[in-house]
């Protein structure tokens, strides 16, 4: 289970992230931030590997992701 | 247990980036400040902006950080590394600031194997100034002031940078990455450590050539920009180890 968290005020809605999520669940939101961009979001947090693909793809450095670890 | 899988680098202060949406020095940024946290030398690294899309930089690095005249930042750097021997300097250089204006003091700085780090960021065209043709725009390409593509009779062919400094002895560590996929980011990562690992190590001059886009001046979707890079600029600029020391392989 991994949560990953966009820092919507900074995404400048390039896109780039949506190409390389390798789970596909990386949409545009439909509303605008305060620079007038659509900022990306997860629909579906559930399915998130926490790869950080997404994040290591980002040029604004928006993503921050964070993965639960199993107990031992 | 939480793991932080991903987050923003010690080394990046927390202004806004003022690129263009999809533009890559953002990337190349944080892989540059990622290194220089996995290595611990923030407290003695001095960086060397331009003069081109990345000026500000300065702002986006959280470190000392200087401001050089156009193309002259491997001169600056030299006088840095020379009084404060100590210290890891790199510069951060486009290709219209690195490749043109800047190549006299390139050359030379790596004839000289001057113990510095250059992170060279090649887009194929002057990203600041509004999309003009730079040495390194590719045969064909279309600039502002190339409306018909660049013709080789009339603006000759692009400067293969990598490719001209690995023939120095200065240079030492000589490579050309990508970053326009998550695998490759990963190797431009890889490069850029090994480049500052040369410097620390002090054998000689080093330089990362990081081929990146501009959506903006290619007129083209952050998306379309990758894939227009893997096309066009990887077929002509092989990406590669020009040149590595045997005390770092």
């Amino acid at each position: 289970m991994a949560t990953v968290s966009f820092r919507e005020d900074r995404c400048k809605g390039c896109e780039l992230c949506i190409t390389v999520c390798p789970e596909k669940i990386i949409v545009l939101a439909d509303h605008i931030n305060a620079m007038g961009f659509h900022p990306a979001a997860v629909v579906e947090m559930d399915k998130c590997k926490g790869c950080a693909m997404c994040a290591r793809m980002c040029p604004d450095v928006v993503i921050e992701v964070v993965k639960e670890e199993k107990q031992a | 247990m939480a793991k932080v899988m991903f987050k923003r680098p010690a080394a990046l202060t927390d202004k806004q980036f003022h690129y263009c949406p999809g533009c890559t020095h953002g990337i190349i940024h944080r892989l540059v400040a990622e290194v220089i946290d996995e290595m611990g030398i923030r407290d003695h690294t001095v960086g060397v902006c331009p003069v081109g899309c990345s000026v500000f930089a300065y702002d986006y690095f959280n470190m000392d950080m200087f401001q050089a005249a156009h193309g002259r930042a491997p001169a600056v750097a030299t006088g840095i590394k020379r009084t404060l021997p100590d210290r890891m300097v790199f510069t951060y250089q486009g290709d219209g600031d690195l490749a043109s204006i800047g190549t006299a003091e390139i050359v030379h700085a790596a004839a000289r194997g001057e113990k510095i780090t250059t992170v060279f960021v090649n887009n194929a065209v002057y990203g600041m100034t509004g999309g003009q043709m730079a040495p390194t725009t590719l045969p064909g390409q279309k600039t502002t002031t190339t409306p018909k593509g660049r013709e080789k009779e009339a603006a000759g062919l692009p400067v293969k940078i990598s490719e001209m400094l690995s023939t120095l002895d200065g240079a030492v560590y000589v490579a050309r990455v990508s970053v326009h996929d998550p695998k490759h980011i990963t190797q431009a990562k890889k490069a850029i450590r090994k480049a500052f690992e040369v410097q620390q190590a002090g054998l000689g001059f080093s330089l990362v050539e990081v081929l990146s886009t501009c959506p903006t001046n290619w007129g083209l979707s952050p998306k379309e920009s990758l894939k227009w890079l893997a096309d066009n600029m990887l077929p002509y600029y092989p990406l590669g180890v020009y040149k590595e020391p045997a005390e770092v392989k």
